[in-house]
């Protein structure tokens, strides 16, 4: 699932914007560096694939819906981690332009999660440890299954983590995680079983495909070090934004931890997350003395009065509201005519 | 099977709507990329439970739809498929939230509704923003911009490369599956099996393909650069008076609640 603008907060949208950002640059200077430009064909021809393929349904056995496949690790199998990633952010660049699909604020968030996870983790650590430098084709299969799961989980993951730290959808996060990651085993085992069937079939009509990437020193040799460093970074800047946001803005984090906390069907449940949650925080934390508690009291009062001001106001907001849009309509309106009336001059 | 024509079309169009030539459509695609991620940032900022201050935006899409000359039913149709994917998760909100934020007479308004609510405009907002920006540029001309705003080359090559093929490529996708399609009967032959093979040689020809056009660029010469040849533009004057009237616009609308305001003074309870 595409992570879509209208579920995400500017904090959580630029931070990844930012990872995406820095792996693009990372991931740019990876293949320039490589000095092999067939690739460069080779990797907007095989974009544009993905394209195509998504045009061709499947029936999915069982169940007697039609899917598709998703192609990222695809991409990776056949391009190798750096180059692959470059062309799922550019299908997804693409996507969120022409189709509105995710949006661009969230198109950070869209390539971390359908970039990262295939092309750096799925991929090296899974797909290229289990099949070994010699591919047999049943070991492809599993291996691609296996590989297809866990980045489509993690995948997922990231998207439940997102809209929670984001605050404008209401899901709990545990009812959200136990929506999105069954669907998605669901999904990465249909996504693994295809992946696997189209790369031996390539494996059976050109094996030198498939042989000159599992062999490729460059690109197929993930130095795990810097790996982790990156990692590590975008944990710590994702962690910073996150908690800067959650301590300047009441009406995001916040305001929904209060909530929960402040609920009094569930006491038992609430104190126990509340108390999760100060633990959470207290292992990440990266400002010491933010407590969690003080806050939550505070904000119970402050969310109190804030409902009984919205009461008061709404009525002028629905007034308010409707004139405002009747003059957007006609703004646009009168604009369209003299725009018009200039091209029949 | 006209289903999948039609998107396909539906994306070529999207392509010739930037070729129109308006005043929008002349500015420099930096200040319209740049104006676009300004206004997404505004709109989204705001808290979940705001619908009315949100409303006064419809003012951006509304204007470059009329001055760019924009088809508004085509518009309309892109977005309203992209909504049900935002709304999906958004009509959760009124289940886990039940807190009564607004009453009109003895009806109670659950705050999940209203952020449902709140969710649905951002999706029109952001989505409508999106298209209209590709409608009104071009893509080349917006990878053109983000590479002048130091997108890495090799991204942007990447991104003009799958532009390019995308039309041809789908084209063949859209055909094969017309091919497959007309062989069946029901649900025979649309399973996994034969979609394998069928993907598969899609690609062997996707492939070759690549490694003709590499040769192809071989002999032109090639050195690791795509020269466009789209139109010649400069931030001038027009680009810092059409960026900044925006900004300011948008800032403002974030700041103060307009239809808030004149909704106070019609009802006379100035808060």
């Amino acid at each position: 699932m595409h992570m879509a603008d209208a579920l995400v907060s500017p904090a959580v949208g630029g931070a990844f914007w930012a990872v995406a950002a820095g792996t693009i640059a990372y991931c740019s200077a990876r293949v320039r560096k490589d000095l092999d430009d067939r690739k460069v064909p080779l990797m907007g021809v095989l974009g544009a694939f993905v394209f195509a393929v998504q045009m061709i349904n499947f029936t999915i056995p069982a169940t007697g819906s039609s899917g598709h496949l998703g192609g990222g690790l695809l991409l990776a199998i056949l391009l190798g981690p750096s180059a692959a990633y470059l062309t799922i952010a550019s299908v997804l660049m693409v996507q969120a332009l022409f189709f509105a699909d995710g949006g661009l604020l969230a198109l950070g968030c869209n390539i971390f999660n359908l970039g990262v996870f295939p092309a750096f983790i799925a991929y090296p650590l899974i797909y290229k440890k289990l099949v070994g430098c010699e591919p047999r084709q049943t070991r492809m299969v599993t291996a691609a299954i296996i590989a297809a799961v866990v980045a489509l989980q993690f995948g997922s993951l990231g998207v439940v983590l997102q809209t929670v730290a984001s605050g404008v959808s209401a899901l709990p996060f545990k009812a959200f995680l136990l929506l999105m990651q069954p669907i998605h085993l669901g999904i990465g085992v249909v996504e693994g079983v295809v992946t696997a069937l189209v790369v031996s079939f390539i494996y059976q009509a050109r094996p030198e495909i498939l042989e000159s990437v599992l062999k490729e020193r460059p690109l197929g040799n993930m130095p795990t070090k810097s790996l982790l460093v990156a990692f590590l970074v975008a944990t710590v800047l994702i962690g910073g934004v996150l908690s800067w946001f959650a301590s300047e803005n009441p009406d995001g984090l916040e305001w929904s931890i209060a909530k929960l906390t402040g609920s009094e069907e569930l006491p038992e449940t609430t104190a126990k997350r509340h108390t999760e949650l100060a633990n959470i925080q207290e292992k990440t934390a990266i400002l010491p003395d933010y407590a969690l508690p003080a806050v939550n009291d505070h904000d119970e009062g402050a969310t109190r009065t804030a409902t009984s001001k919205r009461v008061g106001t709404s009525l002028s907001g629905i007034v308010g509201g409707t004139i405002t849009l009747v003059i957007c309509t006609l703004i646009g309106v009168l604009l369209r005519k003299r725009t018009s009336a200039q091209q029949v001059k | 099977m006209l289903a999948i024509d039609g998107s396909f079309l539906d994306f070529k169009q999207l392509d010739l709507l930037a070729l129109r030539q308006t005043p929008v459509h002349h500015l420099d695609p930096r200040a319209k990329v740049l104006t676009t991620f300004c206004f997404i940032v505004c709109v989204v900022s705001f808290d979940r439970y705001q619908i009315s201050a949100m409303l006064p935006f419809l003012i951006y899409p509304a204007a470059l739809m009329a001055v760019g000359d924009l088809p508004f039913g085509y518009i309309l149709r892109k977005i309203i498929i992209v909504i049900p994917f935002a709304l999906l998760v958004g009509l959760f909100n009124p289940i886990f939230d039940r807190q009564v934020l607004m009453q009109i007479g003895s009806l109670d308004i659950w705050g999940g509704w209203i952020s449902c609510i709140s969710i649905l405009i951002r999706a029109i907002l952001t989505a409508s923003s999106a298209i209209i920006l590709v409608a009104i540029t071009g893509f080349p001309a917006i990878i053109e911009a983000l590479e002048k705003l130091k997108m890495p080359k090799t991204f942007a090559i990447q991104l003009l490369f799958l532009y390019r093929y995308i039309f041809v490529l789908t084209d063949e996708g859209v055909r094969t599956a017309r091919a497959r399609q007309l062989r069946t009967f029901g649900n025979r032959g649309l399973g996994i099996r034969h979609f394998g093979s069928l993907v598969g040689h899609l690609l062997l020809r996707t492939w070759e393909r690549a490694e003709r056009i590499h040769m192809a660029m071989l002999a032109r010469g090639f050195a690791g650069e795509v020269h466009s040849t789209r139109r010649q533009s400069h931030f001038g004057r027009a680009e810092r008076l059409f960026m900044g009237g925006w900004i300011t616009l948008f800032i403002l609308l974030r700041l103060y609640n307009v239809p808030q305001l004149l909704g106070g003074l019609f009802t006379g309870t100035m808060p």
